[in-house]
This record gives C-alpha cells, structure tokens and sequence, in this order.
C-alpha cells in the first residue's frame, strides 16, 4: 500500500522538482540577459521527466561511496544536462538570451508548476476521502 | 529546493543593474566636468557584468559587476578660447560621456530591474501556494 502511495504521489514530486529547477535555470537565463558572452540555457521538460521515472523505476543508482555523483535523484544538477538554447537573433556581445523567450517560458512553467500543484491537492483530497470511507 | 536560488538569482541581477543604473547617474552628472578629483577631464564608467554561481558549487548563474572600467573612447574636444582650461588653439578637453548611450542604458536598466522584480514576485507566488499545499 505505502509503496502504491509513493508510487502516485512520487510522479508529481518528480514534477513540481523539476518544474522549480527549470524555474531557477529560466530565472537564471533572465537575469544574465545583459551578461555578454552568456549563453541561454534550457532542457527538454517531457523527456527528462520520462528519463527520470524510468531511470528510479528500472535502475536504481548504487552509491558505494559517500563521493559517487548522481546516487542522489533528488539533487536535480547532478543528472540533469541543461542544454543550450538555439539562438535566433545572435547579439555582438556574444549573449544568446532572448527576454522574450525566456519570459514566455518563464510564465509558462511557473503556470504549470502551479497546475501540478492542483493535480497533486486533488489526489491528496481522493486519498483522505478513500481513509475517511465518505 | 531550487525556487529559493531564484531570489538568489533575481536579487544579484537587481544589485547589479542597480549598480549599473548608479553609473549611468555619474556618467550623466559629469558629462560637462571638464574637471575630475585627478585634474583630468572625467572619463566615462561603464560596469562590466559577469555570471557567477549565487554560491560556491552552485549551478545558479547569477550575475556580478566584475569591474567598472573606464570609457576608452576619444575625449570630447569643445572650441571655446574663452574657457580658463582651454589649450593654445582654443579647444577645451570635455567628458567622452555619450549622452544618448547613457540614456538608453538607463531605459534598459531600468527594464531589467523590473523584469527580475517579477521574476522574485512569480517565485514567491509559487512557493506560498506550495506552502498552501501543506493546509
């Protein structure tokens, strides 16, 4: 039963994880936009989300030492790869952030945080009404 | 948890347009000073940014003034023979401060300064409504 529990409610800790780490990389990409030679950075929310469940589910990580990197899924820089950003409009500075883009991104996830936090209120209210017997 | 690190984040972003906006009010102040402390003309400042992680070992890029550096363009050369600083062809030596660049550089200071104020007001909507959660 607990490991059922976990199983349902894992899936959104994974989410909201991520979803704030990708958070603090767009905030990041915002923040260096006048930074020259920074570069804007990004990855691909929907395949390291699936990366991550199957990776916990089929292959857990052994941490034989207290140094091995990456034991921990929990601590999200250590295996996720934020890639760089495609630029469309190269500036001379050498910095590839587009404030545009990153604020549509940056609202964009910050709405969908706030989703999975719904998703995740509503399966706690199933489960209290499963154990209350209503 | 990374959404802290966003106020990390946005609140170096502010030091550091802040200080760029600090310069930009010098640059502007002076732009007539033929003058300075050193008894040179003033020079133009401008701030150079750099990403630095919020903390050591950290992956948050913040960003940092790494240096304020001197305008190395031309000094401004004014034709005024009554001036008490003027040389033996009658040209006065005035601050290379571009007036129009400052201004613009103002404009997107300020800009950026608001951006990352909204980026620290998202961050502590999400985490009150996670904290919410909890209710």
């Amino acid at each position: 039963m607990l490991n059922g529990l976990n199983q349902e409610i894992g899936f959104f800790t994974d989410a909201l994880n991520l979803r704030a780490y990708r958070h603090q990389i767009l905030a990041a990409n915002i923040a260096n936009a006048d930074t020259p030679n920074y570069k804007a950075r990004d990855f691909d929310f929907a395949a390291v989300l699936r990366n991550a469940r199957s990776n916990m589910a089929n292959l857990p990580l052994a941490g034989t030492s207290p140094l091995h990197l990456g034991a921990n899924p929990s601590d999200m820089s250590t295996w996720v790869k934020p890639l760089y950003r495609q630029v469309l409009q190269p500036s001379l500075d050498g910095n590839t952030v587009d404030t545009d883009v990153e604020l549509a991104q940056f609202s964009d996830n910050a709405i969908r945080y706030q989703a999975d936090l719904i998703f995740l209120r509503n399966k706690f209210q199933k489960l209290q009404m499963a154990i209350q017997g209503q | 948890m990374s959404l802290f690190n966003v106020f990390d984040i946005a609140g170096s972003a502010m030091m550091a347009q802040s200080q760029r906006l600090n310069v930009v009010a010098s640059n502007l102040a002076n732009a007539e000073s033929a003058v300075s402390a050193d008894g040179t003309p003033y020079r133009a400042k401008q701030v150079v940014f750099t990403a630095t992680p919020v903390r050591p070992g950290e992956q948050a890029m913040g960003v940092q003034v790494s240096a304020v550096v001197d305008d190395p363009s031309p000094m401004r050369k004014v034709f005024d023979p009554k001036h008490p600083l003027a040389d033996a062809n009658g040209y006065v030596t005035m601050p290379n401060v571009n007036v129009v660049e400052e201004m613009t550089n103002m404009i997107s200071a300020t800009r950026s300064y608001q951006v990352n104020a909204d980026m620290m007001n998202t961050a502590k909507t999400l985490l009150l409504k996670t904290l919410a959660l909890a209710q």
